[in-house]
């Protein structure tokens, strides 16, 4: 399967290696940024989306610092942004948005100026952190992204019950047993998981991007959790592609055409919805 | 929190929450023993609640049994909604126990609650999110559909059903579970008249076919003196508690309700001979 999955890669994107491997970097990616994203948006974690990505920054720098593997970092960092404000908002001394803008704006400038304080640090490592670096993606972070993919939608997949339910009221699902904080850890720490991820592939500016906007695209689309989940992961596959594509004949950085492209999708369902489906909906009724 | 749990036998007398302090002076009368069938689905003994710091409810004790319908009353803000939190479960209480049967299937139909429109929910999807594991079919959902009186509703996004459809649509997911223990908040609300009426009558006869317990919160006062078998009256901590013609003949009651509400010990005739047993 995997190979028919490279071949059929290597057709739409050119027989170039990095093409096929940028190409199935962004599939992994959107295999486990669509269905997380939909919680994001149904969440209202956008904002939280960011704050996390912004502190990988620091992270990345001080991976570098102390020699260790960027995603590391900004996984740890992550997390523990993370963690915190999700701990802080629930305490609720701050208004949720206010907090998420201090956090998510302070992560990026103190990342920003930790990374031009590393001696060893090149100069293009600011831009391939903000940016992505899917063309230039190894074979190793391709293990790492795929691994982390499955790992992500396997939890979600595992919890996928207890999350909805979570999500839809949280007393509901503490009445029936459930406990709704412990589905909250397990987001909040998906999505630090997804940052570190899709810091290779888009960057860390454009990883919210790949949570929401998939998710966005495939809400009109979709009368169950479920079904906007798949096409949410569906659109984020064909958005990888058609933006890869299209990063090479206009020779623009593919991160950011990938996200265009999921964009351009998102404005078809959405306009489509608002011609077509108003109009279903009013014979319907 | 400190949660015990009951074991399934009756309980020993001995371990009935002490009388509680109600308003000055009007200590609750336990009066005589009334023929206690089945051990308590759950209780609630001196509980306390705090949100940040603020008491909303003091000092409260509560039971319901197998087969009972136990309403709480009383002003809004009284702390009414959460006192039914904290006994399935969803508050933890500041101080003082709640006890649950163990593995007490609770079906809890809140207040309808806001959902997100970006969140696309049909009907069908949201009871077979809730139900017990052998009742998530159609055949199940389409008969607790029907119950509640939503027939053939299922398919509809549950964003677009009026507030009372929506809260027809939470009772059937609460009967969904199969439950032991029903906990209705304000279940009436959205509903007029008519629809009150038929929701109570399918509670009245979920409750003799399933011997369910049901706790409930409403500010419908016929209804309530006339179905309970037990009244709690709430404002801060419970004013007064027992069967309704006990509770509406009591100072506290009338002060909050008015004395002029003759239906009620009326309707509170109509009561099976559970009436009687205990006084505020």
């Amino acid at each position: 399967m995997l190979t028919m999955l490279i071949d059929a890669l290597a057709r739409a994107l050119g027989s170039f290696d990095f093409m096929v491997r940028a190409g199935l970097a962004a599939i992994g990616l959107a295999l486990a940024a669509g269905p997380l994203g939909c919680f994001v948006l149904w969440r209202r974690l956008a904002y939280f989306g960011e704050a996390t990505a912004h502190a990988a920054l620091l992270g990345v720098a001080l991976g570098l610092a102390w020699s260790l593997p960027a995603w590391l970092g900004a996984l740890a960092t992550a997390a523990v942004m993370a963690l915190a404000v999700a701990r802080f908002s629930a305490s609720g001394r701050f208004a949720a948005d206010g907090l998420l803008g201090v956090f998510a704006h302070a992560g990026l400038a103190l990342g920003l100026v930790a990374l031009s304080q590393i001696p060893n640090s090149r100069p293009d490592l600011i831009e391939a952190t903000l940016f992505g670096q899917i063309l230039t993606v190894s074979e190793g972070e391709l293990i790492l992204i795929w691994g982390g993919a499955a790992l992500l939608g396997g939890a979600l997949a595992w919890r996928w019950r207890p999350l909805l339910n979570a999500t839809i009221s949280p007393e509901l699902a503490r009445a029936e047993g459930g406990d709704p904080e412990r589905e909250r850890l397990l987001l909040t720490l998906g999505v630090a998981f997804c940052v570190a991820i899709a810091m290779q592939v888009v960057g860390l500016l454009l990883v919210t991007a790949m949570l929401l906007l998939p998710a966005a695209a495939a809400r009109p689309l979709a009368r169950t959790p479920e079904r906007m989940a798949a096409l949410a992961a569906l659109i984020g596959v064909v958005g990888a592609v058609v933006g890869l594509q299209g990063a090479f004949h206009f020779d623009a950085p593919a991160g950011p055409s990938i996200v265009t492209a999921i964009f351009a999708a998102f404005l078809a369902t959405t306009a489509g919805a608002a011609l077509i489906g108003a109009a279903r909906l009013e014979r319907r009724a | 929190m400190i949660e015990t749990r009951f074991a399934g036998e009756r309980r020993a007398d001995a371990d009935e929450p002490a009388p509680r302090v109600g308003a000055p002076g009007q200590a609750p009368l336990r009066g005589e023993q009334p023929c206690r069938a089945a051990a308590p689905l759950a209780a609630a003994e001196a509980l306390s609640l705090a949100y940040e710091g603020r008491t909303v409810l003091r000092d409260a004790s509560l039971t319901v049994r197998p087969g009972e319908l136990v309403t709480v009353i009383g002003p809004n803000g009284g702390g009414k909604s959460s006192l039914l939190k904290a006994i399935i479960g969803v508050l933890d209480p500041s101080a003082g126990m709640v006890a649950r049967r163990a593995a007490l299937r609770v079906g809890y139909a809140p207040q309808a609650f806001a959902l997100d429109r970006s969140l696309p929910l049909t009907v069908d999807r949201f009871l077979s999110l809730g139900a017990a594991a052998g009742r998530r079919m159609r055949p199940a959902r389409d008969a607790a559909l029907a119950t509640v009186g939503l027939p053939s509703q299922g398919g509809a996004p549950l964003a677009s059903l009026s507030g009372g459809e929506r809260q027809r649509a939470l009772l059937a997911r609460a009967l969904l579970r199969e439950p032991e223990l029903l906990a209705l908040d304000e279940p009436t609300q959205g509903l007029d008249h008519r629809g009150a009426a038929r929701f109570y009558e399918v509670i009245e006869e979920l409750r003799r076919r399933r011997g369910l317990g049901v706790l409930m919160v409403s500010h419908d006062l016929p209804f309530v003196m006339a179905a309970s078998d037990r009244v709690y009256c709430v404002n801060g901590q419970v004013l007064c508690e027992g069967a309704p013609r006990q509770v509406s003949a009591h100072p506290e009651y009338r002060r909050l309700f008015g004395a002029g509400r003759g239906a009620d010990a009326e309707a509170g005739e109509e009561v099976d001979g559970q009436e009687g047993r205990r006084g505020c």
